[in-house]
């Protein structure tokens, strides 16, 4: 195998542009929450400023976490395609250590969405029957929890992480993969409890089981669409430009697309099963995203955010170039926040009297919250190597789809 | 194969030459395209996505005739469904639409799944000319290891461009470890 020598230090170029970049997210970030609080503060109640805000809040810190899970999962099942994106997923990762602090707004505002958690709520039959989960000290502790989870995991992978690359020894890499294991299992266990603590409540007499797996993938599709449109920016400069080949786009085109049909497929089992069953108590949450106008932008989601993308990531000439699998990646981005609202804003309309409620908060705290974490993020990849040099089998996933 | 070439080398298929490693295969295709011949076949043990580049492969058509076959299948199985369950035998399951459409969209991607993987298989067999019980590459003995661990490539003669020496010459310069004729 020749290896021609290569400087794997980041391009003096690139370091300007990944800070213009941070500025420039900074600033949409300050004028989006600055926005979004001055508007919510105007209205009579504060109720559609943390709906909005949850809107916000979970879109961003799903990806933060996604990209906490992917980079474990890549630590298990190898590959280049993990190689190539292991530095910005760390990055992405690192963001959690801000994003775990804004689940504190959302608790201290908890009464103007989670009505389970309101006087009027507790007394309800149904909720007091769930009283050994849903109360307010547990709920506490839940997040505490989760906080902890991924303060830890992030902090010992990125420690290691650079030791790795410092000492090269395969002792570390093989430490990264024993706390990967049990972190992907644990990650998937605390992200269920989380998403019904956040979301599922938000609605608190309707259950359904596959919500937390749906989630969490919706999540990682967040993150993999952040990274593959990192990557191709990343791309125009050392030492990401020769160690980015079509190849690396290739796979990770392919799991932007089975990610895409994941996502569809658990969607469409929940819908299935509560079509199924038809029962007065598990319709509720279909009602409400059918009725009063909500059924257009459901049908905007089954369209735009599955039909539109499965299409264009099946050819093969998208996925493997640069410039359309980068502006695939994005449209997902941009159409995943109508997800996202989807699962927020209809849960408030009433089944006898629905009517859809569009928010500018909920376009502004996506903006607000997705510019801070954008500025984080190119912060956190100005500092160490783009490449994962410490990877045991570096020159190997460099050379992908080379003999 | 045509018959001018058949004029010119009656008995001779191509020249066949024998590479030890992979990329030297890969080298020596893309020369061959870059000298002009196009009827000429590279051969491997296993898929190597670099060859398709080197020879400039861009015949794309199974993939075409697939998503043909998905499309037949998606529309075809949600019309059996909907046609068994609102005209052959109407029957209202508690009150739902006769139509039922959730309920029909795992028949309706089962039957295109199995259309398109159908599709895929049979067309790239017919225009791969599979079955094939005789092909003339087989004659020479050492094309055994193509299964294996050897590499080859062979430029048959009905390439306009082919000429027994110079194209003899042309492979020789290209570093195999060996040169049959292949008989046809």
């Amino acid at each position: 195998m020749t290896t021609t020598e290569h400087s794997y230090e980041t391009a003096p170029a690139l370091i300007g542009t990944l800070r213009k970049a941070q500025n420039i997210a900074a600033m949409f970030g300050l004028l989006g929450i600055i926005v979004t609080i001055a508007l919510g503060l105007s209205q009579p109640t504060l109720d559609q400023f943390f709906r909005s805000y949850l809107v916000g809040f979970w879109y961003w810190f799903g990806a933060s976490a996604a990209c906490l899970l992917i980079l474990m999962t890549q630590y298990l099942t190898g590959g280049a395609w993990g190689f190539i994106i292991r530095k910005p997923l760390e990055a992405g990762a690192k963001t959690l250590y801000a994003m775990v602090f804004f689940f504190i707004p959302l608790l201290l505002g908890r009464e103007h969405i989670y009505w389970w958690t309101t006087k009027e709520g507790m007394a309800d039959k149904v909720i007091q029957a769930k009283n050994l989960y849903l109360n307010v000290p547990f709920l506490f502790g839940r997040t505490a929890i989760y906080a902890a989870f991924f303060i830890i995991m992030t902090y010992l992978l990125t420690k290691w992480s650079k030791e790795e690359e410092e000492t090269k020894s395969t002792k570390v890499s093989a430490r990264l993969e024993a706390l990967s294991a049990p972190g992907v299992l644990a990650f998937f266990i605390l992200m269920t409890f989380c998403a019904v603590d956040y979301l599922m409540t938000l609605e608190p007499h309707w259950y359904s089981t596959v919500y937390g797996f749906l989630t969490v993938i919706s999540w990682c599709l967040t993150a993999m669409c952040l990274m593959v449109a990192t990557i191709t920016l990343l791309a125009k400069e050392a030492p990401m430009d020769h160690g980015l080949k079509t190849k690396h786009l290739h796979d990770l085109g392919k799991l932007m697309f089975a990610l895409t049909m994941l996502w569809a497929y658990l969607q469409f089992s929940q819908l299935l099963i509560t079509w199924s069953g038809n029962l007065p108590e598990e319709i509720v949450w279909y009602i409400k995203r059918w009725n009063g106008g909500y059924g257009w932008v459901s049908l905007i989601l089954l369209i735009g955010h599955f039909a539109l993308p499965f299409l264009m990531l099946l050819q093969q000439s998208v996925k493997k170039n640069a410039k359309t699998i980068a502006m695939v990646a994005i449209y997902i981005l941009i159409v995943h926040v109508v997800d996202v609202y989807m699962m927020v804003e209809p849960n408030f309309t009433k089944v006898s009297d629905p009517h859809i409620s569009i928010s500018i908060l909920d376009i502004t705290a996506p903006i607000g919250f997705g510019g801070l974490w954008l500025a984080l993020f190119f912060h956190n990849l100005q500092s160490g190597s783009l490449l994962a040099l410490g990877a045991p089998d570096f020159h190997k996933a460099l050379n992908h789809g080379k003999h | 194969m045509s018959s001018h070439a058949k004029e010119t080398a009656p008995s001779l298929y191509g020249l066949m030459a024998e590479f030890a490693t992979p990329t030297e295969l890969v080298v020596a295709a893309r020369r061959t395209r870059e000298a002009g011949f196009r009827k000429f076949d590279a051969f491997s043990p296993y898929p190597m996505h670099e060859l398709d580049e080197a020879m400039d492969l861009h015949d794309n058509r199974v993939a075409k005739f697939t998503f043909i076959g998905g499309l037949c299948g998606c529309v075809g199985g949600f019309s059996l469904a909907s046609w068994c369950a609102a005209v052959a035998y109407p029957l209202n399951i508690g009150g739902r639409p006769l139509i039922s459409v959730p309920m029909f969209i795992p028949v309706t991607f089962e039957c295109t799944i199995l259309l398109a993987g159908l599709t895929a298989a049979i067309s790239m067999l017919v225009m791969n000319g599979l079955p094939s019980p005789y092909h003339p590459v087989f004659n020479v003995d050492p094309f055994a290891g193509a299964s294996r661990s050897k590499f080859f490539l062979c430029i048959e003669s009905a390439d306009p461009k082919f000429d027994r020496h110079a194209t003899e010459n042309f492979l020789a310069g290209l570093n195999p470890s060996e040169i049959a004729e292949v008989a046809p």
